[in-house]
């Protein structure tokens, strides 16, 4: 499993850095959110993998009865995909701003 | 988008995305949940109702003004911060106080709830002001 | 010890209050100093109580280390935040004519930027420190783009992708290090690595953060994104980039260096090494290739970072003290400078060499603040960035590489001639045509103070360098034997 993971997260970085390389600011834009995403599956798969519990525990109790998934990958994972996130929808808005104003412009040059 | 399925639809749906979005956060400590999630929940109800309605009801609903929101909610979440402090503990450490059992149940409150109170709304003014800004661009 | 968290969170507190649209308008000027002077008072609190007691530490939410997220203070980490703090006030002044007329907008995030680059300094846990970094990447993005025109986004567009890039091979680093050991508490990580067979993926880990944090510290070959970012910025924006954030990288490569991989230094010196000396090079000679002065302040940003990687580099107790000094120095002289560049644009119209002229007739007081700082950058004594550049070439010599201490002198004087040129064209020479700038008015004493009061630092920095030098010593001695460090922040 580990292995397969390996493989998929070097086949989505190789694609991000394709669309990174591209030239197209919306192709770079895609190539970060996949790439981000490639980095979040190198953090789960290095965090090791389980098939057990989710890490909740259950009402009346203080520690988990069954063996749980460690939590903190998860956590960091979440805290990325937030953080990748708000950035890549940063980088819209800046390319969505962007392409405004030129076409603005080259309306302003065309008068 | 000016439609009437929508526009009755959405009148609706934004109440009840708000319930839900309160839910979440009261029950975000000891269960999923939690402000972020919650103020991105809330955040739906209000962009449904922007995308109904246009920017100009949504900003009049709200009163005040999105940023405030998320200044404001940052200057909770760093006061349940310096509870701890203020009562001799490290910052951010979690302080309970029991209201005892109710007839809704055991009620407890904290401050993780007013950091999470916090959260909320640091996310939701953060989230409105970047789409309402956008949405009028 | 709440004294570690307030200098995080007084600019926060400040930010947050600053966007309020609440907040009235003539209140927000003197909301974000105000902020900024109790920063700069906490910081030096918390530098007198590391003075005093050692290394300081915190349990954020009394979770103890290594689960929690610790904070910890010693005395590389207080110098730092003090100087970042008075680094923002330095700023904040500056830019009042700026800003006033606009409601201050642009310092609310002036104050998120300081928060987070003041936590990157106090972290004492890897994830934390990527948080600190992202916090920084956002607040930066805002402070470019806020208030100003949308034309200047395609050269900023190198900045985000890299600076993006940057953080995802840290957060895969971080991914492979908790892999590894299962800890990313920087004091336990020290101890765990240590006991990590496998040199391979301990490298591998080393090579993605020097990775991520050479793009941070504009070190070769991962420079290019600085000089086209930073002449697009507000003069008062690019002051603050300048002095600060390509400093937070090499403060974070001191702090990995020497605390995660103390045990595996082999692979990574000798890398550390050539970058370092080609930063230093290259750096220079783009400087003297430009004509406008904010490029040829941006690119002498890289040979001067390349200086303190080379301390590192080298990585002797004496050169490590020498990239301290000359870190403290950098900071302070590079803002400067920013700053000095914006007066030249006031008082003289352009940024441009060839359209400047006749500056040193306008303001004998910058034409001095203006000398001061451009010889302590290049490194005349007695000024500061003589005995940094000195203790830098003694370590070098000490380490038996005499080519790279020419190399140093050399640079040197180059620098010396990039500074050079700017005060021939710009201050010297009278002006081609009539100058388009404003007389000296209110604004130029609001942005005219901060630089008086950089350049009298530089020159009492220089004076005063035996204490300094003495400080530079502990806070060396504390990173090279990191025992006390992982004490105090583990206990036992």
């Amino acid at each position: 499993m580990s292995t397969l993971l390996a493989l998929l997260t070097g086949l989505i970085f190789a694609a991000g850095i394709y669309l990174i390389l591209c030239g197209n600011f919306l192709r770079l834009i895609f190539g970060l959110g996949l790439a981000s995403n490639a980095v979040n599956l190198v953090i789960f798969t290095a965090g090791g993998l389980s098939a057990r519990r989710p890490p909740l525990i259950a009402a009346g109790q203080t520690v988990p009865t069954e063996p749980v998934a460690n939590a903190l990958p998860q956590a960091m994972i979440l805290t990325a995909i937030v953080i990748g996130f708000a950035i890549i929808t940063f980088v819209l808005a800046l390319f969505y701003r962007h392409q405004r104003t030129e076409a603005a412009a080259a309306e302003e040059g065309r008068r | 988008m000016n439609t009437l399925i929508l526009k009755v639809a959405s009148r609706l749906m934004v109440g009840l995305i708000l319930i839900f979005a309160i839910y979440l956060l009261l029950r975000g400590h000891h269960s999923p949940g939690g402000g972020f999630a919650a103020a991105l929940v809330a955040g739906t109800g209000f962009v449904l109702y922007f995308i109904a309605e246009g920017t100009a009801p949504v900003r009049r609903t709200l009163r005040v003004h999105p940023a405030s929101v998320a200044g404001l909610g940052l200057l909770t979440a760093l006061t349940a911060g310096l509870l701890g402090p203020l009562s001799g503990r490290p910052f951010l450490t979690g302080l309970w106080l029991s209201a005892g059992n109710t007839a809704l149940g055991a009620i407890e409150l904290g401050t993780p709830l007013l950091f999470d109170v916090g959260v909320f709304l640091a996310v939701l003014g953060a989230i409105l002001t970047v789409l309402l800004a956008l949405e009028e661009f | 010890m709440i004294l570690l968290y307030l200098p995080i969170l007084l600019p926060l507190a400040t930010a947050s209050l600053m966007v309020m649209p609440a907040l009235p308008h003539r209140l927000r000027y003197p909301t974000a100093l105000t902020g900024s002077l109790a920063q700069l008072a906490v910081t030096l609190l918390l530098l007198q109580g590391v003075l005093d007691a050692g290394i300081l530490s915190a349990q954020t939410g009394n979770w103890p280390a290594p689960f929690g997220i610790t904070l910890v203070a010693d005395l590389l980490s207080a110098a730092m935040v003090v100087i970042t703090a008075l680094m923002g006030l330095a700023v904040i002044l500056y830019a009042q004519p700026a800003v006033a007329r606009a409601g201050g907008g642009p310092l609310a995030f002036a104050h998120v930027l300081l928060a987070a680059i003041c936590g990157a300094f106090l972290t004492g846990d890897l994830f934390n420190l990527y948080v600190w970094f992202e916090v920084m990447l956002m607040a930066s993005f805002a402070l470019m783009t806020g208030g100003r025109g949308w034309r200047a986004v395609k050269g900023l567009t190198a900045y985000v992708v890299l600076n993006l890039l940057a953080t995802l091979c840290f957060l895969m680093a971080i991914g492979l290090l908790y892999g590894l050991t299962g800890t990313l508490n920087l004091a336990h990580l020290h101890l765990q690595l240590a006991l990590v067979d496998g040199d391979a993926t301990v490298t591998a880990v080393a090579m993605l953060l020097i990775f991520a944090f050479g793009i941070k510290a504009a070190l070769f070959p991962l420079y290019h994104w600085l000089p086209a970012a930073y002449p697009q910025l507000p003069i008062y924006t690019a002051a603050l980039f300048a002095g600060l954030l390509t400093k937070v990288g090499v403060y974070s490569l001191l702090r990995v260096t020497t605390l995660l991989f103390a045990a595996h230094q082999a692979a990574i010196l000798p890398l550390l090494l050539v970058s370092a000396a080609l930063s230093m090079l290259l750096g220079v000679l783009g400087a003297a290739a430009q004509g406008d002065v904010r490029r040829i302040l941006s690119y002498h940003i890289i040979s001067q970072v390349g200086y303190m990687a080379l301390g590192i580099a080298l990585f002797t107790p004496l050169a490590l003290a020498a990239t301290i000094v000359y870190l403290l120095h950098h900071i302070v002289v590079k803002t400067n400078l920013f700053l000095i560049a914006g007066l030249m644009r006031h008082l003289g119209g352009a940024y441009q060499l060839e359209r400047l002229g006749g500056l040193y007739a306008k303001s004998g007081l910058l034409a001095t603040g203006f000398l001061v700082a451009a010889l302590s950058l290049a490194g005349i004594p007695p000024l500061s960035g003589f005995w940094a550049k000195l203790l830098v070439i003694r370590s070098t010599l000490d380490a038996g590489h005499l080519s790279l201490a020419l190399l140093a002198l050399a640079v040197g004087l180059l620098t010396l001639y990039s500074m050079t040129k700017i005060w021939q064209a710009a201050f010297w020479h009278p002006a081609a045509s009539p100058p388009a700038g404003t007389a000296p008015g209110a604004a130029t004493l609001w942005m005219g103070a901060p630089v008086a009061l950089l350049a009298l630092i530089t020159i009492f920095f220089g004076l005063g360098i035996e204490p300094i030098f003495q400080f530079a010593t502990h806070a060396a001695e504390q990173l090279v034997h990191p025992q006390i460090y992982v004490k105090t922040v583990l206990g036992g």
